[in-house]
C-alpha cells in the first residue's frame, strides 16, 4: 500500500502553466521529499496528489488505481499542513478522533487508536485541551496524530516544520524520521529547506519552475548533481562555481567545488586569496576568500576551530577527484 | 499638561456621544412617555415632557380592543422561521462564495445586494398577484417566504464576511480527513462560525421583526404581526396618539429587550472583520 504514480501530470492556473507534464514514481514505503525554491510548484504538486487541486491533464494513480478524479476524502491519504490546520473548537482527543469518526469506526477502536497515538506522540497529558492552549510543537504533534490514526496509504507533509523554532525543528525532524521507520508507510514531504531534505529523505525530488531537475538519494544528489541548479541548491554552504580559464583546464565551461573539498595552507597551494569574513560554528569554520583571481569569491569549510584573521593571505587547493564539471548548458560532464 | 488636554478631549467626546445617543433614542422615549398620557395631554401644545397625569388607561384599551398575543405570536413565527430558513440557505451559499470563488463571485454578491436597492413597492403588484394565485395571501407561510427572500442578501453577505476569516486549510484538512461536504459544513465550518452565525441570526430576526412594508400589505387578519397591530391604531380622525404609542411600546418591547441583552453580540456582528 502506498505506491503513487504520476504520469504526464500538468497543472495550469488560467494561462499560467505551473506544472508542465511531469512523471514521477513514488514507491511503497518510501520517504520522498520535494524540495526547491519558493514558487517551484512543490506545494502544488503535493496538493495535486492530495486531490485538493484538480489536475489540468495527466493521470495520478494510487496503488495502481486511477485516482485522478477521486475526491481527497476518498484517496486514503493523510495530510499535515504548515499551519497545522487543527479544528480550534475541538479538544485534542476530538481532533484526532475526527478522521475516525468520518470513517465510521466504532468507539472502542477509536479510543484504542487515539490512546495509542497519544502515547507515541507524548500527547496523553494534553488530550483534553483545545489547540489554542498548546504550543507550536504540541500542535504539530496533534496534526501528526490526526494523520496516523487513520492508517493511511501515504502521508503528505506540506512544510510541516517551518513554523517551529530552530531547536524544535531538529527534534521534530527526528521524530518524523523515527515515525517513518516504525510505520514504514509512504511519506511525501515538501520543504524549501535542503537540510530537511538531506536528513530525512530516501529520495529527493528537486524542482524548479515545475520541472523536475533531478531525482535521487541525498548522497546521489550531493555526489553527482545533474546540473548547475542542483549543484547550487544541494549542500550548505553552497558549492563554489568557477567558470573561465580555470574551468577550461578541466575541459568544462564551469567547474564546481564544494567548500568542504578544499584544503588550506598558509604557505602553498593551487590558488591564493585574502580572507574576508569567517564564521565559527565550533565544529566547523567557514571562510569567505576574496581576490582569488578566479572571477568569484570562494567559500571554504574546515572542520574544527580554526583561527584565521580577516585580511590574511591563504593558499587553497581543491581535491582533484571531487571536482564537478559542467558543460555550456549547465549539464554535468562525466 | 498634555494629559489634561487629552482628558478634556475625552470628556467632550463622551458628552458628544451621549448627546447623539439621546437624540437617536428620543423618539422611542417620547413614544413610551406618550403611551402613559391621556389623549388630550398627548396632543397638548406646548408638549408636556414629564409632568402629566400618568395613566395606564391606554394599555387597558389596547388590551381590550385587540388580541396582543396573537400578533406577538405571528411576529415571533414569521421573524423566527424566516431567519432560520434564510440562514439554512445562506450557509452553503456563503460557503461556496468564500471557499470556492469563481470569477463571477464578487459580481453575484453585488448583484444580490443591488436587489436591496430596488424600492419594494416596485414589485408589490407582481408579488401580490402571485400571492393571490398561490392562495397564500394573509398566511404566515407567505410572509415567511417573502421576508426570508428580502433578508437573504444580507444574511449571505454577513456569513460570507465571517467565512472569509476562517482559514481554508482547516476545511481542506477536514476533506483530507475523509469528511464529505455535508460533514465539512456541519462539523467544522458551522461550529467554528457560531459567533458569526449567532449575530447574523440576531440581526436578521430584528430586521424581520421590524419589517413593515410587506407585513402590512400582504396580511389582513390571520397572519398580521405586531407591525399591523401598531398600524391598526392610527386612524384618519379622532384622538389616537396615546393609544398608538401604547401599542407601539408593546410591539417594540420584546425586541428592545432582546436587543439590550445581546448588544455585545450585535456590535460584534456588525463590525466583524473591520478590525483585525
Amino acid at each position: 500500500m502506498g505506491r503513487i504514480t504520476l504520469s504526464k501530470v500538468t497543472k495550469r492556473f488560467g494561462d499560467v502553466e505551473v506544472i508542465p507534464p511531469l512523471d514521477l514514481e513514488i514507491n511503497e514505503g518510501e520517504f520522498v521529499v520535494f524540495v526547491g525554491p519558493s514558487g517551484c510548484g512543490k506545494s502544488t504538486l503535493l496538493r495535486l496528489i492530495a486531490g485538493l487541486e484538480d489536475v489540468s491533464g495527466g493521470v495520478i494513480s494510487i496503488d495502481g488505481q486511477d485516482a485522478t478524479a477521486t475526491p481527497p476524502a476518498k484517496r486514503g491519504l493523510a495530510m499535515v499542513f504548515q499551519s497545522y490546520a487543527l479544528y480550534p473548537h475541538m479538544s485534542v482527543r476530538k481532533n484526532i478522533a475526527f478522521p475516525l469518526r468520518m470513517a465510521g469506526i466504532d468507539k472502542a477502536e477509536q479510543d484504542r487508536r487515539i490512546d495509542n497515538a497519544a502515547k507515541v506522540l507524548n500527547l496523553t497529558d494534553y488530550i483534553d485541551r483545545r489547540p489554542g492552549q498548546l504550543s507550536g510543537g504540541q500542535r504539530q504533534r496533534v496534526a501528526i496524530g490526526r494523520a496516523i490514526v487513520r492508517e493511511p496509504a501515504a502521508f503528505l507533509f506540506d512544510e510541516p516544520l517551518s513554523n517551529l523554532d530552530a531547536a524544535l525543528r531538529v527534534g521534530m525532524r527526528l521524530e518524523i524520521s523515527e515515525l517513518h521507520k516504525r510505520l514504514a508507510t509512504t511519506m511525501v514531504y515538501v520543504t524549501h529547506d535542503q537540510v530537511e531534505a538531506m536528513t530525512m529523505a530516501d529520495k529527493i525530488v528537486v524542482l524548479r519552475s515545475g520541472y523536475i531537475e533531478q531525482v535521487g538519494s541525498p548522497l546521489e544528489l550531493y555526489r553527482k548533481p545533474k546540473n548547475l541548479f542542483v549543484a547550487g541548491f544541494i549542500g550548505s554552504p553552497k558549492m563554489n562555481l568557477i567558470s573561465g580559464p580555470e574551468a577550461a583546464k578541466h575541459n568544462a565551461t564551469t567547474i564546481g567545488i564544494r567548500p568542504e573539498h578544499i584544503s588550506v595552507s598558509a604557505t602553498e597551494g593551487m590558488w591564493k586569496g585574502r580572507v574576508g569574513v569567517s564564521e565559527h560554528l565550533g565544529s566547523d569554520t567557514f571562510f569567505y576568500v576574496h581576490d582569488t583571481g578566479l572571477g568569484t569569491e570562494m567559500t571554504v569549510r574546515l572542520s574544527g576551530e580554526v583561527e584565521m584573521k580577516s585580511g590574511d593571505t591563504v593558499y587553497f587547493t581543491p581535491d582533484a577527484d571531487k571536482i564537478h564539471r559542467f558543460d555550456d548548458k549547465g549539464l554535468r560532464l562525466e | 499638561m498634555a494629559r489634561s488636554v487629552t482628558s478634556q478631549r475625552k470628556l467632550i467626546n463622551t458628552g458628544l456621544a451621549w448627546l447623539i445617543g439621546l437624540i437617536i433614542f428620543f423618539p422611542i422615549l417620547w413614544t413610551i412617555l406618550t403611551s402613559f398620557k391621556t389623549e388630550a395631554q398627548a396632543i397638548n401644545d406646548p408638549p408636556i415632557f414629564l409632568f402629566f397625569d400618568w395613566t395606564l388607561e391606554n394599555y387597558a384599551i389596547v388590551q381590550e380592543r385587540s388580541n396582543y398575543m396573537r400578533f406577538l405570536w405571528n411576529s415571533v413565527i414569521i421573524a423566527g422561521v424566516s431567519t432560520l430558513l434564510g440562514v439554512m440557505i445562506a450557509v452553503p451559499a456563503a460557503w461556496s462564495m468564500a471557499f470556492v470563488p469563481s470569477k463571477r463571485t464578487k459580481d453575484i454578491l453585488l448583484w444580490m445586494l443591488s436587489t436591496k436597492m430596488l424600492p419594494a413597492v416596485g414589485v408589490l403588484y407582481p408579488i401580490y398577484l402571485i400571492f393571490i394565485e398561490l392562495g397564500i395571501l394573509d398566511t404566515r407561510v407567505g410572509l415567511i417566504v417573502v421576508l426570508m427572500l428580502v433578508n437573504l442578501p444580507i444574511i449571505v453577505w454577513m456569513l460570507y464576511t465571517y467565512f472569509k476569516e476562517i482559514p481554508g486549510e482547516i476545511l481542506e484538512a477536514a476533506r483530507m480527513d475523509g469528511a464529505s461536504l455535508r460533514s465539512e459544513i456541519l462539523y467544522v465550518l458551522t461550529p467554528m462560525s457560531v459567533p458569526g452565525i449567532a449575530s447574523t441570526l440576531l440581526l436578521n430576526f430584528i430586521l424581520a421583526w421590524n419589517e413593515a412594508f410587506w407585513t402590512l400589505n400582504l396580511t389582513a387578519a390571520n397572519a398580521a404581526p405586531l407591525t399591523a397591530f401598531i398600524a391598526s391604531y392610527s386612524s384618519p380622525e379622532g384622538l389616537f396618539y396615546a393609544k398608538l404609542s401604547a401599542a407601539s411600546t408593546m410591539a417594540i418591547a420584546p425586541i428592545l429587550i432582546l436587543g439590550w441583552f445581546s448588544q455585545k453580540q450585535l456590535v460584534r456582528g456588525l463590525t466583524f472583520g473591520a478590525v483585525k
